[in-house]
Formats: structure tokens, sequence, C-alpha cells
């Protein structure tokens, strides 16, 4: 390897300019003085006992949790279903199909919502949780898809014609062959769809009906100076939280590339 | 089990229904609501036929709509710029100076960012950029400033330079992946025949980049035209992009053909500058064979 100092600056000086914001969230949630500034006033845990305290915080984290378990596990079932179809199987009509289910990636989020609440409003469908998560899974539902494509390209087919071969029903060849081979990919896609589905915004805000929602919520906290150290607490815990769940979904992808015998090639998306 | 053609298709078709069909209810004929509403009158939470273009042809007269759609476009493009520029040398760097057992955990640090709380990220911009945050007390101890500067009043720009943090890290990875499989013997075959590397990197790693680049530029722009969060947060709301303008007309004002329309026409406009980049990349591509 060549050295490249000025490349490897721009790199280091880009990943400072990209982590910039989130550093400064443990470095002021411990911090005494109720205003973000330098210099730090004193190591405390008020606001940490304060966000724990909060009634509608816990709640609004209680509504989110539900959403993103219920979406993370429908997406990644739809997911299944259409990663699976789309490389076994040959269709008429899938194509176009397969173009339906990945619209979402290139349609402007606030699109999708829109027209799913014109829909629901006139169906006189009442907002609810429900409707949030069932907005989200259209979201969620092209990155399971993506990432269980590439688990399913990397099964070696011949192990499923063995297993046909020797006796085993389509279905049991599935559960007892594909499933345990395709689980790491499985596991993956439920934390990013989870992981997404906690951050979602947009969703969340236009088709839950004013319930609770921790994204919503701190967006809305976030205007009041007196709430902003309580929410640096929150944040901190949240980064804490994604970055252990993201380095298990990547934990389990690269056991799953190891698993099939495959090479990796960077990570996902 | 040796399969038919006719079974292949009926099982693939079986087993792609549950998804194809939640897609169909809760996303094409959603879509295909929002076109008809469009074309119908109406307003104040009412449509009613007949069906007409007035719609459209309200978005082509009044100003408010061009300048709209012209402003988030521009932000947009913007945005997408400056991302796709900084992001390129970090692909580099990452796809031709890293050991290839290092380039994962590389990459697994550019995109943690993209993973944390979008919220949070840019309501801490909002706190830090906004009146009297960090940068205005940092500025004014330092002495650069006397007074307050609060940039997250200053509206585009800071909007701009907001977005450009918040979908930096999409960037690099489609362009690392085009890097990736540029063929490094054709870099040395360059250099052996006495192109100097900056002339092999312009002649021949940056054209065979160009997919990665145009699939980052996509990544990039589709989000950012759409975004509400930042307008609404940064430059105090008073600079509205489409997804804002979007929620004025269809919640707010209640006009559902008139927003529809507008939606119908920003998603034809986002569609097209998409088109474009991706023909861009097809000429880039037939020029370089």
């Amino acid at each position: 390897m060549k050295r490249a100092p000025i490349l490897r600056g721009f790199t280091l000086f880009y990943l400072l300019f990209l982590y910039s914001p989130i550093l400064l969230l443990p470095i002021f949630a411990f911090n005494e003085s109720k205003v973000m500034a330098f210099p730090l006033q004193g190591f405390t845990l008020t606001w940490f006992v304060e966000m724990a305290s909060d009634q509608n915080l816990r709640n609004a984290a209680k509504n989110s949790l539900i959403i993103a378990l219920s979406v993370a596990t429908l997406s990644t079932v739809l997911g299944i279903f259409a990663a699976r179809a789309s490389v076994r199987y040959r269709f008429p009509g899938k194509a176009p199909l397969m173009s339906m289910i990945m619209l979402p990636l290139v349609l402007p989020e606030m699109i999708v919502a829109m027209a799913l609440l014109v829909v629901l409003l006139s169906l006189n469908i009442p907002l609810s949780l429900f409707t949030v998560i069932l907005g989200q899974v259209l979201i969620c539902t092209p990155f399971a898809v993506a990432i269980l494509t590439s688990a399913f390209q990397s099964l070696d087919r011949s192990l499923e014609e063995a297993a046909l071969d020797l006796g085993e029903t389509p279905w049991s060849t599935f559960r007892l062959i594909i499933l345990p081979l395709v689980m790491p990919g499985i596991m993956a896609s439920f934390l990013i769809c989870f992981t997404i589905s906690f951050d979602e915004f947009i969703i969340a805000n236009f088709l839950g009906s004013g319930q609770p929602i921790l994204s919503v919520y701190i967006f809305g906290q976030f205007r009041f100076p007196a709430k902003v150290p309580s929410m640096l607490a929150l944040g901190t815990v949240l980064v804490c939280f994604s970055i252990i769940l993201l380095g298990f979904a990547e934990y389990m992808r690269r056991r799953g590339i190891a698993k099939a015998g495959g090479k990796d090639s960077g990570g996902f998306l | 089990m040796a399969q038919t053609p006719g079974s292949e298709a009926r099982t693939g078709l079986k087993l792609i229904s549950p998804t194809a069909i939640y897609v169909i209810l809760l996303l094409a004929v959603p879509l295909a609501t929002v076109l008809i509403y469009s074309v119908m009158t109406g307003g104040r939470g009412i449509v009613a036929f007949p069906l007409t273009f007035e719609n459209y042809a309200q978005l082509w007269s009044k100003s408010v709509y061009g300048y709209i759609m012209f402003k988030s476009l521009m932000v947009a493009l913007a945005v997408t710029f400056i991302t796709v520029m900084l992001a390129y040398p970090v692909a580099y760097f990452v796809s031709f100076h890293v050991k290839p057992e290092r380039k994962s955990l590389w990459l697994f640090l550019i995109t943690i960012p993209f993973w944390t709380s979008y919220i949070i990220r840019v309501s801490l911009w909002f706190v830090i950029l906004g009146y009297d945050g960090l940068l205005d007390k940092a500025l004014m101890a330092l002495g650069i400033m006397d007074s307050q500067l609060n940039f997250a009043s200053y509206g585009i720009p800071a909007i701009i330079f907001v977005l450009a943090h918040a979908y930096a890290p999409f960037a690099v990875l489609p362009i690392f992946v085009s890097l990736e499989k540029v063929d490094r013997s054709l870099l040395e075959a360059g250099q052996d025949l006495g192109e100097s590397r900056w002339v092999t990197f312009l002649r021949v790693t940056l054209p065979l980049s160009m997919p990665g680049v145009i699939a980052a530029a996509l990544i990039v722009f589709i989000p950012t035209v759409g975004d509400y969060v930042t307008p609404k947060l940064v430059g105090d709301g008073k600079e509205p992009m489409i997804a804002n303008f979007i929620e004025t007309q269809l919640l707010r004002l209640q006009n559902m053909p008139q927003g529809s329309a507008f939606a119908v026409a920003s998603m034809l406009m986002v569609g097209i500058v998409s088109v474009i980049f991706v023909l861009l990349n097809r000429r880039f591509l037939g020029g370089s064979k």
C-alpha cells in the first residue's frame, strides 16, 4: 500500500466532520450546565435521571419499541417471500413486481406518507400506531429484500436439490436446509429494519395521529432549551444502543457469508 | 421433483404474492389515488368531479409552486455536489490506500453516523448553529465575531450544510464499490506507458468509477429533495421545501386536488432528474468503451 498523507488526512478530517455532533452528545449529557457551552461545568447524572423519570418519554419509547419490533418482523417476513421468489424462481411479471416493491427506495418518503394518508383519511380509517406500522413496513421492506437477496444468492442450490432427492418435501427442505443457512441474513435484516423504523420520523409524525412516538417526541422537545440536556442524555443512550445493534448486525452478516463459503464484499447497503 | 416452467412460474408467483399484494394495496393504490385526485376539483377536504387539468395549470401559473420546486431542486443539487465531491477522495483512500482486511472496518466507521438517529443529528445542528449556540459561543470567545452569528437562521446555506452532513455517508459506499471494481492492472499499464499518476487517474480511474458517482448522486439527491425535518428546524422554517409545502397544501389547507397535483409534479421532477443522471451515466460508459 502506497502512503497517501493528504488523502489520509482528508479522510480523518471527514470522519471528524461526520462524528462531530455525535461526539458532542456524551460530552454535554454529563455536563452540569443547562446550556451547551465550553468550558464544561462538572460531571453529573442529573440529565439521565430526568430522562428516565419523564413519563411521556417512557410512553413514547414504549410505543416506538412496539412499532419497531412489529415493523422489523413484518418487513423481514415480506422480504423473505420476495427475495426467495426473485432469486430462485422465474415467473411472469417479476420485473415490474420487484420494482414496485423496491420503489420506496427512490420515492421521497413524504410522498409515500401523504399518498397513504390521503387513502386512510378518505376511507375514514383512524390513525394509530397500527397505521404507522403499515407505512413503515413499506419503507423497510426494500432494505430487507436487498439484504435477504444477497443471503439467498450465496446459497448453493445443489444442497436444496440433494435434500429434495433424499425425500424431503419443499417445505421441510426450506425449514431444515435453507432457513438455517440464511438465518444470519434474516437477523441482519431484522436489525436494520428495527433501526430504520426506530429512527423514522415522517411516517411516525403524519400517520401517528399525535400518539407519542420517540422520534416525534425528540423533534418536539429540542425546541425547548430547558429540555435539551435530557434530550442529549437520551441521544447518548440511543447512539450506544444503535452502535451495539449495528455491530451485532455486521457480525451476523459476516458469519452468514462465512457459513455459505462466500467472500466478504464490504458492508451492507 | 423436476419442475416444469409452468409450475416454476406458479410457485414463484405464489411466493411473491404476500409482498406483492401488500405493496399493491398500500403503495400502488395510494399513488394512483393521488394521481386521480390531482385531476379532480374541490378544496377544503373535499374532492369532486368533473375532472380537470386546472390544478396543473395553477402549478404553472402561480409562481410560488415553481419557486418551491426550483429551490428544492437547487438545494438538493448543491447538497449532492458537495457530498459527492467530499466522498470521492474518502472512497478513493479506502479503496486504494487501505489494506484489504481493514477496509470493512473503515466502511463501518463511515456508516455508523448514518445509522444513528437522524432526528437527533439534525436537532443537534439546530442547537449548535442556532442563536447563542455552541458555534456562536466559540466564535465570540475566539474574538472572531462580536455578536451572535446565528447561522441556523441563514435559511438556505444552513439547510444545505445540515443536509450535506446528514447524507454524507450515503455517497461513500457506491463510489467505493465502483472503485473496487477498477482493474488495477489497467493503472499499471497506464503508468508503464508513461502517463503520470494524475493523468492515469483522470483517464482511467475516474471514468471507470463514474457509475458509482452517479449512483451516489442519486442516493443523495432523492432523499434530500424530499427532506422534511431539516427545512422545518433549520432556517426557522422560513424556507419550506417540497415536503413542507405538500404538508401545508394537504393538511393545513386541506386542498387535496391542488396538493396532489403538486405531489405528482414533484415526483415527476425527481423522476426526470434521476433519468438525466442515469442517461449521463450511460453516455459516459458509451464514451469510454
